[in-house]
């Protein structure tokens, strides 16, 4: 996504111009954190499901590369055509072969974040296949031009009234109409004739299963099974990180994943692609994409226990208030800043810092992925690696030498306090960016330490 | 048993009458207080704005002030959270190992430590309780809303042993107020924004005082409330625990 030179801030202080927008922004996924709270209550044994999830991800990502070639062997054995990409390019020049191999022009294609990171539409799409987005959201983000601005939710920051405005435009819908229940019909007769007209699908895969070689797929509209079951091409693009050894590790990831993104207590559907149907070809692309460098970093390898719920950012105050757009990266909030400095560390310097560490992501996530400590740890990374903002860099080493000598900080508090009692101005200005909506504390007569010498003489 | 008394650099410089009621608190629940006096700032603020490779003469610092302490207590979980997890040391890390095993927050040392049961404070006030992020998911002061567990709270089991305190009741009990450090220059919009929404939570339920832990989160949230010519006064615990008569 092109933002230009904006960053987190920058993008948030844009999006935080409009403060009834963000209120109404806020409120919507504080409903769904709700939901998936009360979802999460009803399971007495959600604690330990979580750490097993997480035990079973540490198993996966200690022998991934095991459970990769058997899963590799068994697809094959089902006469799944694998794949291997070692990155976006890679991975979009595989799909695009695949298709004009078989002459395709035209595409439908369920939620995949994997394609998204990849940018995969685009490349397509310049290659003259026309891609259409199947799940509703995405259809409409993809019809307002823009990218997702949640994983799970991708038009979550859009209102039904723009909805119905996009709808009027695109499918010709009547102005001014903006139920959801005429709309999401309008949709469903736009994307039926594409799914009968179109020849080949592309998925995204939820879980790939080591012993078994099949892929599950969740959707709650069933565009993904709609999408596959009537083309002649079904290709799905996982992350390499999707895999889980066994069926029956599936049931501990299907019971936290669709309580932890909605509150439901499944997906509508969760569909098992195991081979392709007589006449049908079914490829699947392994995508590593920066994976395996962030399994070799030791502080962030946790990361890719993700099953992308989007809990973390139903719950993270930053990303309620600031809009997915803000984070500039295919995976918003605080797993994707996390995720993202892997990818390009110098222009996802920004996000580790866009948060207040408060650590509800932490707690929330299903696998129990460390995030706000791994935010703590890039943010280390990123100043060592040189990404940090020069004015900042300067400020710390004079902070550094005022707080390492109890002179200097205590002539510098007692200098400071005097500045805000006697001369407000030169704090209270328009440069200093505590003041501009917030008013500085009132600096007392005298300091705690000042006070207890005179106070307590041991 | 002999306490050091940490005093973090802000409420040292602006807010003092914190400082001294978490002193006065802790004597008058008999124990032996030493503040020394040569105490800078934990670092954090360096460290969560990823400069944690400055923080050595903070940490050296803060291990010749307390290393020969029993226990280190401070009014601010947040800090104290920071010297738990990130104190190091080059040449002494049998000290910073110890200095970060006994260092407490006021409020977890007043209830797992010294178990107090009763106070003779009192408060006839509607008070709001902020969950500081630090305090309540690191230090565990109090349980969270995203676990599936128990509800418990230390500083509010304190709290109810204050007379005539009532305590409110808040739509979203655990939401981050914004501060947050430098995030709170950083991210100018958002900090306030959600130090605005935090603040409404508790206006709009009564609260007439907002209380914490954590003095940082209270600063910022005063900052929004006097900007907005409200009656409502943020107020350290520690200064209502030990609160005489009002």
């Amino acid at each position: 996504m092109n933002t230009g030179t904006k960053d987190h801030a920058g993008l948030a202080d844009i999006f935080n111009e409009d403060e009834a927008r963000v209120d109404w922004h806020d409120e919507t996924l504080w409903f769904v954190r709700a939901k998936r709270d009360k979802a999460a209550h009803t399971l007495p044994e959600w604690e330990a499901l979580r750490e097993n999830a997480s035990q079973i991800k540490d198993n996966v990502l200690s022998n991934l590369h095991d459970y990769l070639l058997q899963f590799e062997a068994k697809a094959q054995q089902n006469g799944i055509t694998v794949h291997w990409a070692a990155d976006a390019e890679e991975h979009n020049q595989i799909v695009h072969s695949i298709l004009k191999a078989k002459g395709v022009t035209r595409i439908v294609k369920s939620k995949s974040m994997l394609t998204e990171e990849c940018h995969l539409n685009e490349h397509l799409q310049k290659s003259g296949i026309e891609v259409i987005d199947t799940d509703l959201g995405e259809r409409i983000v993809q019809l307002a031009e823009e990218p997702p601005s949640h994983i799970v939710l991708p038009c979550i920051h859009k209102k039904k009234e723009e909805i119905g405005e996009l709808f009027h435009e695109h499918l010709g819908t009547p102005k001014g109409e903006s139920d959801p229940q005429f709309l999401t019909a309008a949709a469903r007769v736009h994307l039926r004739e594409k799914f009968l007209t179109r020849k080949a699908a592309i998925t995204g895969v939820n879980f790939a299963i080591a012993e078994t070689g099949e892929f599950v797929v969740c959707t709650n509209e069933g565009n993904a099974d709609m999408g596959a079951h009537l083309s002649e091409v079904h290709i799905a693009c996982m992350g390499i990180e999707k895999i889980i050894p066994k069926r029956k590790h599936l049931s501990v990831f299907l019971r936290l994943l669709a309580r932890s993104a909605t509150g439901q207590p499944i997906t509508t559907y969760s569909s098992h692609f195991n081979k392709p149907r007589a006449g049908q070809e079914m490829h699947l692309v392994l995508v590593d994409n920066g994976r395996t460098k962030q399994l070799g970093r030791a502080d962030f390898r946790n990361s890719l226990k993700c099953i992308r719920c989007g809990a973390c950012m139903n719950t993270c105050p930053v990303y309620r208030r600031s809009g997915g757009h803000s984070y500039h990266t295919a995976i918003a909030g605080p797993i994707g800043s996390i995720l993202a400095p892997n990818l390009d560390m110098k222009e996802y310097a920004d996000l580790p810092f866009a948060s207040t560490l408060c650590g509800s992501c932490t707690n929330v996530c299903p696998v129990k992925i460390n995030i706000h400590e791994q935010l703590y740890k890039w943010r280390q990374v990123i100043v060592k690696e040189g990404y940090a903002d020069t004015k900042k860099a300067v400020a710390m080493k004079a902070m550094d030498f005022t707080l390492s000598s109890p002179f200097v900080y205590k002539t510098a508090g007692k200098a400071g306090r005097w500045v805000m009692k006697n001369i407000p101005f030169l704090v209270n200005n328009k440069l200093n960016a505590w003041y501009k909506q917030r008013d500085m504390p009132e600096p007392p007569k005298q300091s705690f330490s000042e006070w207890y010498k005179k106070n307590n003489n041991e | 048993m002999r306490v050091g008394l940490f005093i973090p650099c802000y409420i040292d410089q602006f807010y003092p009458n914190a400082a001294i009621a978490t002193l006065k608190l802790l004597q008058k629940l008999g124990v032996k207080v030493s503040y020394p006096i040569h105490q800078t700032c934990c670092g954090q603020p360096m460290a969560n704005s990823g400069f944690e490779h400055l923080t050595t003469g903070c940490n050296d610092l803060f291990i010749k002030n307390f290393a020969e302490f029993d226990y280190i207590v401070s009014p601010s979980g947040s800090c104290v959270l920071h010297v738990k997890e990130h104190l190091h040391s080059h040449e002494e890390e049998e000290k910073a190992v110890s200095v970060r095993k006994k260092v407490y927050e006021l409020t977890e040392f007043l209830t797992d430590i010294l178990k107090v049961e009763q106070l003779t404070a009192r408060f006839p006030h509607k008070v709001g309780v902020h969950q500081s992020c630090h305090g309540q998911r690191g230090l565990k002061m109090s349980q969270m809303t995203e676990l599936v567990a128990a509800p418990f709270s230390k500083p509010m089991q304190l709290l109810q042993m204050v007379q005539d305190l009532e305590l409110v009741e808040l739509s979203r009990p655990d939401e981050c107020c914004g501060f947050g450090g430098t995030f709170c220059v950083a991210e100018e919009a958002i900090s306030v924004k959600m130090g605005k929404d935090r603040v409404a939570d508790h206006v709009s339920h009564g609260a007439q005082y907002i209380t914490a832990a954590d003095m940082s989160c209270l600063m910022h949230m005063e900052g929004i409330l006097r900007r907005q010519n409200s009656q409502v006064k943020v107020l350290h615990i520690a200064e209502i625990l030990n609160a005489e008569e009002v």
